[in-house]
């Protein structure tokens, strides 16, 4: 098995994810598409790990789950607050960034 | 149990081919539903479709020896996370049927550069490990021994880990408490 | 802790003495959790733990004060011998007194392994076992890591540290005490007194560090404890800003404190052990350089936590919060922080600075600066509290200059003084304004209060007297061995020839009994300017009070000059006790080191001058206001000093009111400049600059005459600067478009630019 079709697909899992993050206005779905992200990332340690031999890669992955954990937690929140505030949980309504 | 797929694949010519194809059909279930989930017009499906994903990459470390991360994988991206995912889309009213705004009318913006981080990557990952293989001798790794890494070398990330976790906690309660 | 009887056999209380700040912090469970419950909701359990605590710290006062005083005796003559002389080099005692425990100064290290980081075989071992009980005279060495890195945790018992557990818990108790009077009814009582114990544990702890790890841990929590408890009331805004205020502007210092600790680290061979770090210090084995670039750093922490000039603003602020809170940490024992930290490494300092034989450097400098820019803020204060706190920031002043200046001793019994006068002061002015309806304005809300409260007033007189150094209270003890200790005033003999500090500190002296003869005037005599009828404060805020005001006399006895107990006929051992029983080995090691360190000689004749500058300044002062009250005593507003009549007092009363502008400098112009974007910036320029410099340019060429003006093409000139300024004008325009505010584009542009770059390096390299 080669090393290189592990990280083919972590590639295209996360360029799927970048796109689901640009192009989506509700704010649950680029979380989701976050996710994807996150566990492409996690293809990448696992697979890393396997190729070196070395125990590290699984454990990373470990905690990037758990940090996916607090991420969801939290970005849920925020997305719900801007929910009962706005009536809307579309992102490009949340433009107070705007100079 | 699981972890035979793996042992199988690095003994055995046979097993390195069910091993393969079981792989392709991952990634190609784990594509094709990534996909979807990016482009479907109903946000519940987009989450079923996130479901499938994440089996399929759960699949995938199962084929890398990782059933510890798999099994990890199953119960918190599909139990806890799947589930707060589905709380948001409840909570946030979104509509059970089709919605035609879901996506942002520039998107082919967000194509495009996806598309070229593609390019890049691909190049990139083709460029550095060619053809490398993975070692033949792999054997699944015991969840012991992560326990004992994960207790001994990285006993200070797993204890910051756990308090940013504490911190994600009340910040999540503090953020989306009424007052 | 477990297992000390191996080697030597330490007291009981040294390898116990973590408990002194497990009690408060057990405290500060039990009240988060049960507090209101309880029938004083939560005030007895933290009164408990502190009187245990202070029953603790005092059995380790007595304790080590005995191992000192066996010692002394077993040396018979020699010490004798050191004490009678001048400007002579301390003895190294440790070795005369090996049989007797712990020698002179020499620290008890306790420590166990906190946690271990390496690869391969490693145990964790959390507290249960693996005590090294560390005899100071044996070799200190014994703590080190094996392997990897390991990090201890334990206790260091010394004259410093116990010095301070004693400060420490002897004033939180009193303020314990005085708050269950003073915060009586608040909303938030219980969860007032488990922030006092938890900052009482966090002091206790950072005093107790064996490691400059332990001492960050420590550091930081009373911050935390800081920050939460001058924001008590943080429903009011300027509070929770003061609250802010002072966490940032710690912050700012804490970064030295990371990278100053760093060094020090990989200097010493990876340890954070203070003992082997100042030993190395002392050796030599850390350069010169080294140790400059870490004393530097530190020294930023020193200026942030210890309300150090430039970064003191935030100390006046914290006056926001209670005023017990502000007795117990913004005047007594956390502002001390910093200088219990330099006391702590002061070989590293030493060394670092090159205060022997100097006449200048970085830490005297600066604490001259603040003993002076503080004490002259302190005359234009209408708040009693924020005259307390300018006092605060200069009185800290002093004591790192005298560390700066090479007097550990004094600096460290002018902290020991300070903390009873001030704590004092500060208690008797939340008496004050509890009569005063909670105001604390002294011209518009007080004035006579002499009569309705006799015993603050009094009390509130001995503290002043004392902070001013009038003799024989405390605080003339511990400045007049600052002054001497300067090295500067003929005959005094000292680490260098301070002239600029002894300057600064008899401007201070001066300067202190002034402020303070303004303060009792305004608040005590005269005629009551406020509303209703103040009435003297009942027997629980008193009593802390009349204790306070009577160690603000005591205590300065403890370190007289040899010269002065002779003249009285006392038994020669009572002289310079403090010194004796709080000055580390590590100060008589500094013997043998090229420069070493050496006690200046008292004089006579510099303490009359500093006494009579005082009370000379206090007479002044007095006249003045007496003069300016006779007029209209009933009056809310007049203006101090001769301010109406002189430009340049004016002036420099401005500067004084706003606070030399740091505030501004901070907010306005750092902050603010940061925070322009860069469209305003560029319309800013257009605006300003370019304008300025064509106005500037026509006026000019009018001046030099028509002639030449007319050769000038205006149009010309206007039309270029009219485009660049366009330009620049449409520029910001143009980069205002980009900040549309939408995240997804933001996020486009930076995956945009992240392939972009990769792609750039990928093929370009």
């Amino acid at each position: 098995m080669f090393l290189n079709q592990f990280l083919f697909l972590a590639a295209a899992l996360f360029c799927i994810g970048i796109y689901g993050v640009l192009a989506r206005r509700n704010g649950v779905l680029v979380l989701m598409s976050i996710e994807l992200i996150l566990n492409s990332v996690n293809i990448n340690l696992v697979a890393f790990g396997a190729f070196h031999g070395h125990i590290g890669g699984q454990v990373f992955a470990l905690f990037v789950i758990a940090v996916a954990a607090a991420e969801v937690g939290v970005g849920l929140a925020i997305v719900l607050l801007i929910y009962r505030n706005r009536r809307s949980i579309d992102v490009a309504e949340a433009n107070l960034l705007k100079g | 149990m699981i972890g035979l797929l793996a042992q199988e694949a690095a003994l055995t010519d046979t097993g390195e081919w069910i091993a393969n194809g079981f792989f392709y059909a991952m990634a190609a279930v784990a594509i094709l539903g990534g996909l979807k989930m990016v482009t479907t017009a109903n946000v519940v499906h987009a989450a079923l479709y996130l479901l499938v994903v994440l089996s399929a990459v759960a699949g995938t470390y199962v084929i890398l020896g990782a059933e510890f991360v798999a099994v990890t994988q199953v119960l918190i991206y599909l139990g806890a996370i799947m589930v707060l995912l589905l709380f948001g889309v409840m909570l946030t009213r979104a509509k059970l049927g089709g919605e035609e705004d879901l996506d942002h009318e520039q998107r082919w913006i967000g194509a495009l550069v996806a598309a070229g981080m593609l390019a890049v990557m691909s190049y990139s990952i083709w460029e550095a490990f060619d053809t490398q293989k993975l070692p033949g001798d792999r054997t699944p790794q015991l969840t012991q021994q992560v326990s004992d890494e994960i207790f001994s070398t990285y006993i200070v990330p797993f204890e910051a880990l756990s308090v940013l976790l504490l911190a994600a906690l009340i910040g999540a309660v503090v953020v989306a408490r009424r007052d | 802790m477990f297992a000390a009887e191996e080697a030597v056999a330490n007291p009981w209380i040294y390898d116990n003495v973590w408990l002194i700040p497990a009690l408060p912090a057990a405290s500060f469970v039990l009240i988060l959790f049960f507090g209101k419950r309880l029938p004083y909701k939560g005030a007895e359990i933290g009164i408990t733990a502190l009187l245990a605590a202070f029953g603790l710290a005092l059995i380790a006062t007595f304790t080590w004060i005995g191992d000192i005083q066996g010692l002394e005796e077993s040396e018979g003559e020699e010490h004798a011998l050191v004490t009678d002389g001048g400007t002579q080099t301390v003895v190294l005692t440790a070795e005369a007194g090996e049989e007797h425990g712990p020698a002179r100064g020499a620290p008890v290290v306790n420590e166990v392994e906190w946690f271990g980081i390496g690869t391969g075989a490693n145990q964790v071992t959390l507290g249960s076992d693996g005590v090294e009980a560390v005899d100071g005279a044996e070799g200190e060495e014994a703590a080190e890591p094996s392997s990897g890195f390991n990090i201890s945790i334990g206790t260091l018992v010394d004259g410093q540290s116990v010095m301070l557990l004693f400060v420490v818990t002897f004033i939180s108790l009193l303020v314990h005490v005085y708050s269950t009077d003073y915060v009586n009814g608040d909303r938030r009582y219980t969860h007032y007194f488990a922030f006092l114990s938890l900052f009482t544990a966090s002091m206790l702890f950072m005093v107790l560090a064996s490691s400059t790890l332990q001492m960050i841990v420590g550091w930081e929590l009373v911050g935390v404890c800081s920050f939460v408890l001058i924001g008590h009331w943080w429903e009011e805004k300027p509070n929770s800003d003061a609250a802010l205020k002072a966490f940032l502007t710690n912050r700012v210092g804490d970064v030295g404190l990371l990278i100053g600790v760093t060094i020090l680290y990989f200097a010493a061979g990876r340890s954070f052990s203070f003992v082997t770090i100042n030993e190395m210090a002392v050796s030599g084995e850390i350069s010169q350089n080294t140790l400059t670039i870490a004393a530097v750093c530190l020294m930023a922490a020193v200026m942030s936590k210890s309300g150090q000039f430039i970064l003191h603003t935030w100390l006046p602020d914290a006056m926001a919060g209670p005023t017990p809170v502000s007795a117990l940490i913004h005047a007594a024992t956390m502002v001390v922080a910093g200088v219990y930290m330099i006391g702590r490494l002061y070989p590293v300092f030493y060394e670092g600075f090159s205060i022997a034989g100097s006449s200048i450097n970085l830490m005297a400098f600066i604490g001259g600066l603040t003993t002076v820019g503080g004490g002259a803020l302190a005359f234009v204060q209408r708040d009693i509290k924020k005259v307390l706190a300018y006092s605060t920031v200069s009185q800290l002043g002093y004591m790192v200059m005298a560390l700066g200046v090479g007097a550990y001793t004094a600096g460290l019994f002018h902290l020991f003084t300070h903390a009873f006068f001030k704590a004092c002061l500060f208690l008797g002015a939340g008496s004050v304004s509890h009569a005063c309806h909670h105001s604390f304005d002294m011209k518009a809300d007080m004035g006579g209060l002499r009569k309705y409260m006799p015993k603050t007033f009094w009390t509130f007189v001995i503290g002043s007297a004392a902070l001013a150094g009038i003799p024989p209270l405390a605080g003339f003890w511990s400045k007049d061995e600052i002054l001497v200790g300067t090295g500067a005033f003929p005959g005094t003999g000292g680490n260098g020839t301070y002239t600029i500090p002894l300057i600064f500190g008899l401007i201070t002296a001066a300067m202190t009994a002034a402020y303070m003869t303004r303060t009792i005037y305004l608040t005590f005599f005269g005629e009551y300017r406020g509303h209703g009828h103040p009435h003297e404060s009942g027997p629980r805020i008193t009593t802390p009070l009349i204790i306070l005001a009577f160690m603000a006399v005591v205590v300065g006895f403890l370190n007289m000059p040899s010269g002065f107990v002779d003249f009285l006929r006392l038994p020669s051992g009572w002289a310079h006790l403090f010194e004796d029983w709080v000055e580390p080995a590590g100060i008589a090691s500094f013997v043998g080191v090229e420069n070493g360190f050496t006690h200046a000689k008292p004089s006579l004749l510099l303490a009359i001058l500093a006494t009579g500058l005082a009370v000379g300044a206090g007479v002044v002062v007095w006249r003045y206001y007496e003069r300016l009250y006779a007029k209209d005593p009933k009056a809310t507003d007049y203006v101090d000093g001769p301010v109406a009549n002189n430009e340049l007092v004016a002036a420099g009363h401005r500067v004084l009111v706003e606070k030399y502008y740091l505030d501004h400098l901070y907010t306005d112009v750092i902050a603010g400049g940061i925070k322009g974007p860069v469209a305003r910036a560029a319309n800013w320029f257009n605006q300003n600059v370019l304008d300025g410099v064509v106005h500037a340019a026509a006026r000019s060429s009018v001046g030099l005459g028509r002639f030449v003006y007319r050769f000038v093409d205006q149009g010309l000139v206007d039309g270029t600067v009219n485009a660049s300024g366009r330009t620049a004008s449409e520029s910001g325009q143009f980069l205002r478009r980009v900040q549309t505010g939408q995240v997804r584009e933001y996020a486009t542009l930076m995956f945009g630019a992240a392939a972009v770059l990769a792609a750039v390096f990928i093929f370009a390299f």
